[in-house]
């Protein structure tokens, strides 16, 4: 059992290191190239963005429409303090702050809405990301008003993004193996259960509340130490929605599943980049296939794992006739 | 010993009381049932012993260590009512029902858990000392309730008597000294039902338990039931063994109506 549990462990480790020495390798050859590298750091910030709100729609089944809103928290901390701090520590410092920043307001604004369903929540939580919105315009000294910051420090490169892509789906998916996270999952199956359970409710999706914009603000963070600039119009409505849209198109509930929409997503914008005129229309038109095909999602809620690849290699074995 | 003292429980709905003036009194180790015509009241008395409603006046007290610590249920949230140790079942099943019957017996297990968010969060030593414990018990209920070759069954797919036997075992799971079940054998066949009752009456002895039942199968009810308490448009008609109850005529009366009882 513990020797098994060791051996997945490994394989785990392997393929991760592999998975990051192959991009690094791509990166460095210039094979992915400046170009390519705004896809990849596009994909990386929505992995992050899309399996943290998974976390608050998809475990706990809290339909939320403000994740732009915890994203421009992040986005705009760490602006703000890499541009007084320009150094390796500033960015570090920033991104931590952002994400803490999130989260608090995360808690803030989580424990009078999350008493709210459905889509009254959702409601709410859009008017909290339009309120943030708004005072980041109106905070003119500070945040320079609608015109954004400019000139934001990039620190942000491959090793960076990963470790945070990494760290924030292992996070995730530790918690989800927990018993807190299973309180999580309890409440979205069955609230009035899980109360008589003695799960505390609001502690549990505040608290999933806060994991998710932490993680969100993280995101923010990257996006703006990359692309060096960034303005209040960018964390819009629509910004929440497309990160809802790969959430939904993942499968609610499955994290795997939220990273592949996400590479999926951005794979499929990059290439429609050579159609500008019907560019839309063809990425509305995938979403709209692939959720009449497939409504619960490419995944459901089912998790890609390593038990996939054993069950495959059963296949061939029997196939050759052995046992 | 007295385990719980329920006096004057009053809850209306606007201008509908649902129950008035409700006293009922369980000993440690009693089982105790609650009866009554449809709509007389009794769901909404276990809503209120559960914290689901919150009583409009009366009063409901918890005596724990053997009677030594008093606590006041009424207004407390149903989770902590279920930490001081009252688990429930639901009349219309209530599973997690797209969650395995494993991890619906080990949600139930929470409110025990020590370890922290954090150990939680990167999965520290006391974390998988914990989790295997957590795994351990769960598997031991399951194995009463036979259902530890089903375990990675999801809820929604067990057979009707079956759901109703893992809501039994998630409700022990949250480790109760009291138990209420609502309505444990509706929409059994009476084979099932006999095999419940003999459940329910072996739980009450392996646990420890006190047991609150709902029901409306007499069979269960006069058979293993100590007293009954019996409920009427959200009164205390009658309380006594089940000998008395099934002489009473104000039983007779509210449930086969007036002529029946002067025939």
């Amino acid at each position: 059992m513990k020797g098994t549990l060791n051996t997945q462990f490994i394989k785990r480790v392997i393929f991760l290191l592999l998975a990051y020495v192959i991009v690094q390798l791509l990166v460095s050859t210039n094979i992915i190239n400046e170009y390519l590298q705004a896809t990849l750091v596009t994909i990386c910030i929505n992995i992050i963005l899309a399996v943290s709100l998974n976390l608050i729609t998809g475990f706990t089944g809290q339909f939320s429409l403000g994740h732009a809103g915890f994203m421009s928290i992040g986005a705009y901390t760490c602006a703000i303090i890499t541009m007084r701090m320009s150094t390796l520590a500033g960015f570090v410092i920033g991104t931590l702050s952002g994400a803490v920043m999130a989260a608090l307001v995360g808690f803030i604004v989580g424990l009078p809405t999350l008493r709210l369903r459905g889509d009254y929540l959702a409601i709410a939580t859009l008017g909290m990301s339009e309120i943030i919105r708004i005072v980041f315009i109106n905070l003119d000294s500070i945040t320079n008003g609608a015109a954004g910051l400019n000139g934001i420090p990039r620190f942000v490169n491959w090793p960076w993004l990963y470790l945070f892509v990494v760290g924030t789906i292992v996070l995730i998916r530790n918690f989800l193996k927990s018993s807190h996270g299973r309180a999580c999952i309890a409440i979205r199956e069955d609230e009035i259960a899980a109360e008589a359970m003695g799960i505390n409710t609001t502690k549990y999706k505040v608290l999933a509340f806060i994991i998710g914009a932490f993680c969100a603000g993280i995101a923010g963070a990257l996006y703006s130490s990359y692309f060096y600039y960034i303005k209040p119009d960018l964390f819009g409505f629509l910004k929440s929605v497309d990160i809802l849209v790969i959430v939904v198109l993942g499968g609610l509930g499955s994290i795997s599943g939220s990273v592949l929409a996400a590479v999926l997503l951005a794979l499929v914008s990059t290439y429609f980049q050579s159609f500008p005129e019907i560019r839309m229309i063809l990425y509305s038109l995938i979403l709209i296939i692939i959720m009449i095909f497939r409504p619960q999602g490419l995944l459901g809620s089912k998790e890609i794992s390593f038990a996939v690849f054993n069950r495959v290699n059963k296949l061939f074995a029997f196939r050759k006739g052995e046992k | 010993m007295q385990l719980l003292a329920v006096e004057k429980l009053t809850k209306s709905f606007g201008g509908l009381t649902a129950v008035l003036n409700v006293n009922i009194e369980l000993k440690r180790g009693e089982l105790i049932g609650l009866i009554g015509p449809n709509g007389a009241g009794k769901t909404t008395v276990f809503n209120l012993l559960t914290g689901v409603y919150v009583p409009t006046s009366g009063s409901i007290t918890f005596f724990r260590d053997d009677a030594k610590t008093k606590t006041a249920l009424h207004g407390l949230k149903p989770h902590k009512i279920c930490k001081e140790g009252v688990a429930r079942t639901f009349q219309n099943i209530r599973l997690f029902r797209d969650l395995t019957v494993f991890d619906n017996v080990r949600i139930a297990m929470h409110k025990n858990v020590k370890y922290g968010l954090l150990a939680g969060l990167l999965h520290l030593p006391s974390y998988h000392r914990e989790e295997r414990d957590i795994a351990e018990a769960s598997m031991e209920l399951l194995k009463i309730f036979k259902l530890d070759g089903k375990k990675d069954e999801y809820a929604k797919n067990l057979p009707y008597g079956e759901q109703r036997h893992l809501e039994i075992a998630r409700a022990l799971a949250t480790d109760p000294e009291l138990l209420l079940l609502d309505e444990p054998a509706a929409g059994m066949n009476p084979a099932e039902t006999a095999q419940l009752t003999e459940l329910i009456k072996w739980i009450r002895e392996k646990f420890n338990l006190t047991i609150l039942l709902i029901e409306h199968d007499m069979s269960v009810v006069m058979k293993i039931c100590e007293r009954i308490y019996v409920l009427d448009y959200g009164m205390l008609i009658a309380e006594g063994t089940p000998d008395e109850i099934r002489s009473n005529s104000r039983v007779i009366k509210a449930y086969l109506g007036e002529d029946v009882s002067n025939a």
